[in-house]
């Protein structure tokens, strides 16, 4: 008989698995369907050029519709509920839609609110528009004291905030106001990046650039009106403009539906990407709660993952395939140098030195991800 | 070292299979929540913990009680001062 797939989430990862599944399963084997409450497709990555008036928001979306195999259907609506003991899920204008195999592929997402004083006080560059305030706060700088960090873990793309302190540093020199500014950058955890072997490479690369480095600077609170950052720890930091990643959570529905643990994560096998406890269900991208990096490259190498398991159990085959945690992204030094980060479980990276070679990579990577990415062009 | 079986432990965090920097943000939510005096163990089985928890705490000006080496895990303890 027939089975129905649905796939809540039309991002990096929800996207890939559909169009994977259009092209491994038979029209007469299944119904593909992808409910995503925008109908977008956003680049995120893209991002972290728009503060530097560098992309525009404009050319980081297109169309779902777009992406998709034409025998992938598009709801566009928002799930209010996933039922596990019915195998339903209950959409705001569609009605409730059964599945045989449910994808969690909701993402993450920021939650400034969640520390006083940080939406009214401080910048980041995580959504659209937030970037886009971000670029009106630049233009007007004319120096001061900056801190640049990171509110809250687990946050998506590790290495943005390192990326947005260097490039900053970068167009300060260029603007000729980088000796008018003192720069910060703030870590909760006890060095600069989560992975030791990463942290051991960019912190001299902060320090290199005049950066102050404050780490276990836990956020509790910021004070618009004095203008001071405080942390769990005890200290206090003034600032002049402030650019902190916020905390993140998972998609709401996923909590909602007690499917998620604290912090909305999905709790995800972390090699066959099977959600633990209800049956049918996989967890893809951002909304798990892998140890690994909430990247677009990790939700890319878990696409055939849950493709090629949902494949196997919808044939009443055992699923075999397996994820090796894979992730491999950019990081950008400013002065047109990247390096590259690519690691699994077993494997840290070993970020080579910065080069051309690698910032070119990733422009690249991102005019190239319309076409590669969402329909599986590019290997996993 | 101080005999941590005869302590009275307040709360247990279990970040077993937790890898970095779970356990220490997992410690660092419940040491928010608890109140002063609380004493609250960490079971991890991630290596940088044993490192990582006791610096956090020194810098946090929390007390480091100990560390116990379970059967495939540390029991990491700590005491909320402030
Ligand atoms: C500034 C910035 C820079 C980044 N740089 C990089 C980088 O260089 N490399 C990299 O690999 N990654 C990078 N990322 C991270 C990357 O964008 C994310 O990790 C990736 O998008 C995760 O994919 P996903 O499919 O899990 O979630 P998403 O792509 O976020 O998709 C989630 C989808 O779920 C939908 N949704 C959520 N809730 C509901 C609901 N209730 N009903 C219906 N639909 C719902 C949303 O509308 C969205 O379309 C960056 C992110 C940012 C913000």
């Amino acid at each position: 008989m027939k089975k129905q797939v649905v796939i809540l989430g039309g991002g990096v990862g929800g996207t890939l698995v559909a169009n994977l599944l259009a092209k491994k399963l038979k029209a007469n084997e299944a119904d593909i369907i992808v409910i995503d409450r925008t109908g977008d497709h956003v680049y995120q990555p893209g991002f972290l050029y728009v503060p530097f008036g560098w992309e525009e928001p404009a050319n980081l979306a297109r169309p779902e519709e777009s992406l998709l195999y034409p025998r992938v259907k598009l709801i566009r609506d928002t799930v209010a509920v996933v039922d596990v003991k019915s195998r339903r899920v209950a959409t705001e204008k569609h009605g409730e839609i059964p599945y045989d195999f449910l994808v969690l592929a909701t993402g993450s997402h920021v939650h400034p609110e969640e520390v006083p004083g940080l939406a009214e006080a401080s910048h980041h560059f995580y959504t659209a528009k937030a970037a886009m305030e971000l670029r009106a706060a630049l233009e007007k700088f004319k120096g001061g004291r900056v801190v640049v960090g990171v509110a809250g873990v687990p946050y998506k793309c590790p290495p943005a905030p390192l990326e947005f302190a260097f490039m900053f540093d970068w167009v300060l020199r260029q603007k000729g106001i980088r000796q008018k500014t003192e720069l910060h950058y703030i870590s909760p955890l006890p060095r600069v990046f989560p992975i030791e072997s990463v942290a051991t490479v960019t912190a001299p690369m902060l320090e290199e650039r005049g950066y102050h480095i404050h780490t276990f600077f836990n956020v509790e609170s910021v004070d618009p009106g004095k203008k001071e950052l405080v942390s769990l720890e005890g200290e206090t930091i003034p600032f002049d403009l402030l650019v902190l990643v916020p905390p993140h959570k998972g998609a709401d529905v996923v909590t909602r539906s007690a499917l998620a643990e604290s912090g909305g994560w999905v709790p995800t096998d972390r090699h066959t990407l099977k959600v633990e406890g209800p049956d049918g269900i996989y967890a893809i991208g951002d909304a798990t709660n892998l140890p690994i990096s909430k990247s677009g490259a990790a939700a890319h190498f878990e696409g055939e993952i849950v493709a090629g398991n949902i494949v196997q159990e919808l044939r009443g085959e055992k699923p075999s395939h397996q994820y090796n945690g894979h992730v491999m992204c950019f990081l950008e030094s400013g002065n047109n140098r990247a390096t590259i980060l690519n690691f699994d479980y077993e494997h840290p990276p070993k970020p080579p030195a910065p080069s051309v070679l690698w910032h070119m990579g990733k422009l690249v990577m991102n005019k190239s991800y319309w076409y590669m990415v969402p329909k599986g062009r590019l290997p996993g | 070292m101080p005999d941590l079986s005869e302590l009275k432990i307040d709360r247990t965090i279990d970040a077993r299979g937790s890898f970095c920097p779970g356990p220490l943000m997992e410690l660092i939510r419940a040491m928010k929540e608890g109140k002063v005096g609380d004493v609250i163990a960490v079971l991890s089985t991630d290596s940088g913990s044993k490192k990582d928890i006791p610096a956090w705490a020194q810098k946090a000006g929390h007390e480091f009680i100990g560390v116990v080496q379970e059967n495939g895990y540390d029991k990491i303890v700590v005491k909320k001062l402030k």
